[in-house]
């Protein structure tokens, strides 16, 4: 079976090429929107560890920013 | 309805749901791929050749889908006064261009033990190749311009006019020669493709289809952060 899967009656270099740039696209767009993701978050992260107690409460007060924040925390 | 779309809302759902959406892609990829590798039947003419069809025509199906979702969203932004689908528009749009570029690679890969060739200037292909110059466009659009109501009304604009070509690539086989097949599954008619083939099709559109989902997420949230970012600049 792994013979003929390597084979494929001659079309295998076609057809294994084709599926690994499908998957290599995958892995790369996926790394890249992670990579871009994790920036944000610690951008994120290190802008509110500069910002006074006022600032920090007053930016609490919006949810979002307290989840951005946990999330950063538990990755 | 819309305010149960705003950013602030949903990131909580958001945010979570990607690990869920990975695993589930990983698993449906997994199965797709063993059935499209192993277990689908080689075609009486093309041979092994055909299962080239399970990453070729998933890509180039949502690769459509997704310039379609993003033209009415794009023109929804505009009629409903509403920024949130102009992020959503932006956030699917990596995943669309991926997906093209997939096609037409795939596509080429594939053209050439079927028809003796990488690449022919033929109605199917080359109206492929102007939608990932639209989507090229649309996407440099969001990265050159500052300005947000210049760039909704930009990248609107080039959405428009790309949306004339999807009608073109979907009957493009059907209006001229072309070296490409026309199409064998139909929504509205019988399929001429066997249940053999087409479950491993619809279970790598659907890996597809899951993978999209992740990127669109990952994306969309990362551009709901960089707001945030902009906000915690202005306290």
């Amino acid at each position: 079976m792994i013979n003929e899967l390597l084979f494929m009656n001659g079309y295998a270099v076609y057809v294994l090429s084709a599926f690994g740039f499908t998957l290599l696209s995958f892995l790369s767009l996926y790394l890249v929107t992670k990579v871009q993701f994790i920036k944000e978050q610690n951008k994120f992260v290190a802008k509110f560890g500069s910002l006074n107690t006022e600032q920090a409460n007053s930016a609490k007060s919006q949810r979002i920013n307290k989840e951005i924040l946990a999330e950063a925390t538990n990755n | 309805m819309f305010k149960l779309l705003e950013p602030n809302k949903i990131f909580q759902i958001t945010s979570k749901a990607p690990k869920y959406v990975l695993f589930l892609f990983v698993i449906v990829l997994s199965v797709g791929l063993v059935e499209a590798l192993i277990l689908s039947p080689e075609d009486y003419k093309q041979s092994d050749a055909v299962r080239i069809m399970y990453v070729h025509v998933p890509a180039a199906w949502i690769s459509l889908g997704i310039f379609s979702s993003i033209t009415v969203l794009s023109i929804s932004g505009f009629i409903f006064k509403n920024k949130n689908f102009f992020l959503i528009s932006k956030s699917l749009a990596p995943s669309g261009f991926v997906f093209n570029i997939i096609a037409l690679v795939t596509g080429s890969i594939w053209g050439k033990p079927t028809w003796g060739t990488w690449w022919a200037w033929d109605a199917r292909i080359t109206s492929m190749l102007i939608l990932a110059l639209f989507y090229a466009l649309y996407l440099i659009t969001w990265r050159i311009y500052e300005n947000e109501e210049k760039v909704f009304k930009i990248s609107t604009f080039i959405t428009i006019l790309g949306i004339i070509n999807v009608p073109i690539i979907k009957y493009s086989v059907d209006w001229w020669n072309t070296l490409h097949q026309p199409a064998s599954i139909n929504i509205l008619s019988k399929s001429s493709i066997h249940s053999s083939m087409l479950y491993p099709l619809l279970i790598m559109t659907a890996a597809f289809a899951l993978f999209s989902l992740l990127i669109f997420l990952m994306k969309y949230n990362t551009e709901l952060i960089k707001i945030k970012n902009k906000g915690l600049d202005r306290l």
